[in-house]
C-alpha cells in the first residue's frame, strides 16, 4: 500500500486556521499581545453561510483602551452564548496603520 | 543686477564649478551618494565634480549657450567626499541636484540623468549609485503603489501574519490545464497566493489567455472550499505595452485580484503605466525583479538595489521581491533590512549600518509588501518571520511543491509552520532561537509538516555574500 496521506481540503477561515483549536490560555496570550502593543480589542460574529463577506456583525463597539484581559474573555463568552451557531473572531485594531495586526476566528459555529 | 561674465572658450576643470564643499543641501534637492573609483592620479575633488557635472548640466567643454541661462541655479553640486570603510580604492561622493532638473513623476527621467552617460565616463574606473534621497516635494508627484499594504490586506482579508505564496513549478512547459491544477492544489492546501514564474509570458506550450481561464477556475474553487480569499499573480509582462494592457484587461474581466510585472526587463515606463492602470482598475500589482543582479551585485559598479527599490515604490507596485537572506539567492541581512524599510515605512532615518545614506521621508505614499522568495523551506520559517515581519510575502516554490505528498500537503506544512511561528512570536517567545522546538511542537499535530521537516532537514545555502555592506 502507498504510504502517502490523503490530503483533504478543509474550511480554515484565514489566520490560525491551521493550528489546533486555541485554549482559553492561548486566546489570553493573544489578547495580552494586542494590549501590550496598544491595539484595541474587538469582537465580530457572523453566520457561517456569510463567512466570505467583508463585514461581519460587531459585538458591541471595539473595546477602546481596555487592558483587562478577563473583560475581553468574558465578552467573547457572552457573544458565543448569544450566537452559538455563529463564527466569532477576535480583532486587534491599530489606528496608526488602520489595519488589524491581530485577527483570527476564536469560535466556529 | 550682477555683472555678466565674458564668454571664454576652452576646457575648464570640473571642480571650478561643480565642487562646492560649503554648499548646504536644500530640503527640495535630490541627493545622491555614489561610490567612485577614479583613474590614477586624478584628484578626488575633480572626479567628484566630474560626476556631478556629467550627471547634470555639464559637458566636457565650455559652450557659449550656457551664458543664456543661470547654470548656478540648475547645476548639480558635489558637496562632500568620504572614505569608504574597509576599501581604500574607492570613495563616496555626495551630490545635490536642484529639483527642477527632473520631470515630475518620472523615475525614468531621474535615472536617465543620474545613471546615464556618466557611468561610461573615462575619468572613472568604476561608479556605483549607492543611494538617492528623494525630496518629499518630488515624491508627491509620483503615483506610487496602486493599492499599498493596508488596502491589499483589506482586499485579500489577510491579517496578523505574513502572506504565504509559491511560484508554480516546473516553471516552463506545463499546459494551461495542468498548470491550473498545480495552482488549485497549492491554494486549497493553505497558500494565499501563487505566482507565474517570471519566464512565463505566453509561450507555445501555454498561451496567456488559456492560463488566465484555468487559473481563474482554480482560484474560485479553492476560495469556495476553504472559506479564504485566494489569488494568483498573472504575469502580464509582454513584448509591447499594447499586449500588456490587453492581458491586464482580461484579468480584470475574470475578477482576478492581482497581476504581475517584471519592472527591470519591462522597463520603468511600462511599469509606471501599468501601475496607473492597476490603480484605476482596482487590481493589485506584484513586481518581479529579473535582471537586478546584473545591475546591483558588483560592489564597485552599477546601482545598489536600495535605489532600484526606492524607484519601484515611486513608479508603482504592491509587492516587490527583496531576497530571503536565508535562501539560495544573495542577500546580506542588514542591507536587506535597509531596503525593506524603504519599501514599507513612512520615514527611514539615515543608518550606515544598514547602508542607508540619507533620511528618507515617504510622506503619505503607501507601502510595498516585501517578497522573500527563492530556496526557502519550512525550517527557515521562524527566521523569515523574524527578519521580514508581518508585512511580507513568503514564497516557497520547491519548498511547497517538492513535498512527498504533493502541493496541497506542502502548502499545509508551510501554513502550519508559519502560523505556529506567528503564534509563538505573539506569545513573546524568541522564535529564531527556539525554531526547532516551535516547529517540532507544531509538527506533532501536523503529519504534513513532520514530513516536510524530514525532507528538507539538511538543505542549507551557506555561501559568502558577494555584495557586502562597506564596513571595516
Amino acid at each position: 500500500m502507498n504510504t502517502q496521506g490523503d490530503y483533504q481540503t478543509i474550511a480554515t477561515l484565514e489566520t490560525f486556521g491551521f493550528l489546533p483549536k486555541f485554549t482559553a490560555d492561548d486566546v489570553q496570550k493573544q489578547i495580552a499581545y494586542m494590549v501590550a502593543n496598544g491595539w484595541s480589542p474587538a469582537i465580530e460574529h457572523e453566520h457561517p453561510s456569510n463567512k466570505m463577506e467583508t463585514y461581519w456583525t460587531m459585538w458591541k463597539l471595539p473595546f477602546f483602551g481596555e487592558t483587562n484581559m478577563q473583560t475581553i474573555l468574558s465578552e467573547l463568552e457572552a457573544c458565543r452564548r448569544s450566537y452559538p451557531d455563529h463564527n466569532i473572531r477576535l480583532i486587534g485594531y491599530d489606528p496608526y496603520t488602520q489595519s488589524q495586526p491581530v485577527c483570527f476566528v476564536v469560535h466556529e459555529g | 543686477m550682477s555683472a555678466s561674465k565674458a564668454y571664454e572658450a576652452g576646457v575648464k576643470e570640473y571642480r571650478d564649478k561643480y565642487w562646492t564643499p560649503d554648499y548646504v543641501p536644500l530640503d527640495t534637492d535630490l541627493l545622491a551618494c555614489f561610490k567612485v573609483v577614479g583613474q590614477e592620479g586624478v584628484p578626488k575633488e575633480e572626479v567628484a565634480a566630474a560626476v556631478a557635472a556629467e550627471s547634470s548640466t555639464g559637458t566636457w567643454s565650455t559652450v557659449w549657450s550656457e551664458y543664456l541661462t543661470d547654470l548656478e541655479f540648475y547645476k548639480g553640486r558635489a558637496y562632500r567626499i568620504e572614505d569608504v570603510p574597509g576599501d581604500p580604492s574607492a570613495f563616496y561622493t555626495f551630490i545635490a541636484y536642484p529639483l527642477d532638473l527632473f520631470e515630475e513623476g518620472s523615475v525614468v527621467n531621474v535615472l536617465t540623468s543620474l545613471v546615464g552617460n556618466v557611468f561610461g565616463f573615462k575619468a572613472l574606473r568604476s561608479l556605483r549609485l549607492e543611494d538617492i534621497r528623494f525630496p518629499i516635494a518630488y515624491i508627491k508627484t509620483c503615483g506610487g503603489p496602486p493599492a499599498g499594504i493596508q488596502l491589499e490586506r483589506d482586499r485579500l482579508n489577510k491579517y496578523g501574519r505574513p502572506l504565504l505564496g509559491a511560484t508554480i513549478k516546473p516553471k516552463l512547459g506545463l499546459s494551461a490545464k495542468n498548470y491550473g491544477r498545480a495552482v488549485y492544489e497549492c491554494l486549497r492546501g493553505g497558500l494565499d497566493l501563487t505566482k507565474d514564474d517570471e519566464n512565463i509570458n505566453s509561450q507555445p506550450f501555454m498561451r496567456w489567455r488559456d492560463r488566465w481561464d484555468f487559473v481563474a477556475e482554480a482560484i474560485d474553487k479553492a476560495e469556495r472550499e476553504t472559506g479564504e480569499r485566494k489569488g494568483h499573480y498573472l504575469n502580464v509582462t509582454a513584448s509591447t505595452p499594447e499586449e500588456m494592457y490587453k492581458r491586464a484587461e482580461y484579468a480584470k474581466e475574470l475578477n482576478m485580484p492581482i497581476i504581475m510585472h517584471d519592472f527591470l526587463t519591462g522597463g520603468f515606463t511600462a511599469n509606471t503605466g501599468l501601475a496607473n492602470w492597476c490603480r484605476e482598475n482596482g487590481v493589485l500589482l506584484h513586481i518581479h525583479r529579473a535582471m537586478h543582479a546584473v545591475i546591483d551585485r558588483n560592489p564597485h559598479h552599477g546601482i545598489h538595489f536600495r535605489v532600484l527599490a526606492k524607484c519601484l515604490r515611486l513608479s508603482g507596485g504592491d509587492q516587490l521581491h527583496t531576497g530571503t537572506v536565508v535562501g539560495k539567492l544573495e542577500g546580506d541581512r542588514n542591507s536587506t533590512l535597509g531596503f525593506v524599510d524603504q519599501l514599507r515605512e513612512s520615514f527611514v532615518p539615515e543608518d550606515r549600518s544598514r547602508g542607508v545614506f540619507f533620511d528618507q521621508d515617504w510622506g503619505s505614499m503607501p507601502g510595498v509588501f516585501a517578497v522573500a522568495s527563492g530556496g526557502i523551506h519550512v525550517w527557515h520559517m521562524p527566521a523569515l518571520v523574524t527578519i521580514f515581519g508581518d508585512d511580507s510575502i513568503l514564497q516557497f516554490g520547491g519548498g511547497t511543491q517538492g513535498h512527498p505528498w504533493g502541493n496541497a500537503a506542502g502548502a499545509c506544512a508551510n501554513r502550519v509552520a508559519l502560523e505556529a511561528s506567528v503564534k509563538a512570536r505573539n506569545e513573546g517567545r524568541e522564535i529564531e532561537k527556539e525554531a526547532r522546538d516551535i516547529l517540532t511542537e507544531a509538527a506533532s499535530h501536523s503529519p504534513e509538516l513532520a514530513i516536510a521537516m524530514e525532507t528538507w532537514k539538511e538543505i542549507k545555502f551557506e555561501f559568502d555574500t558577494v555584495d557586502k555592506l562597506d564596513v571595516k
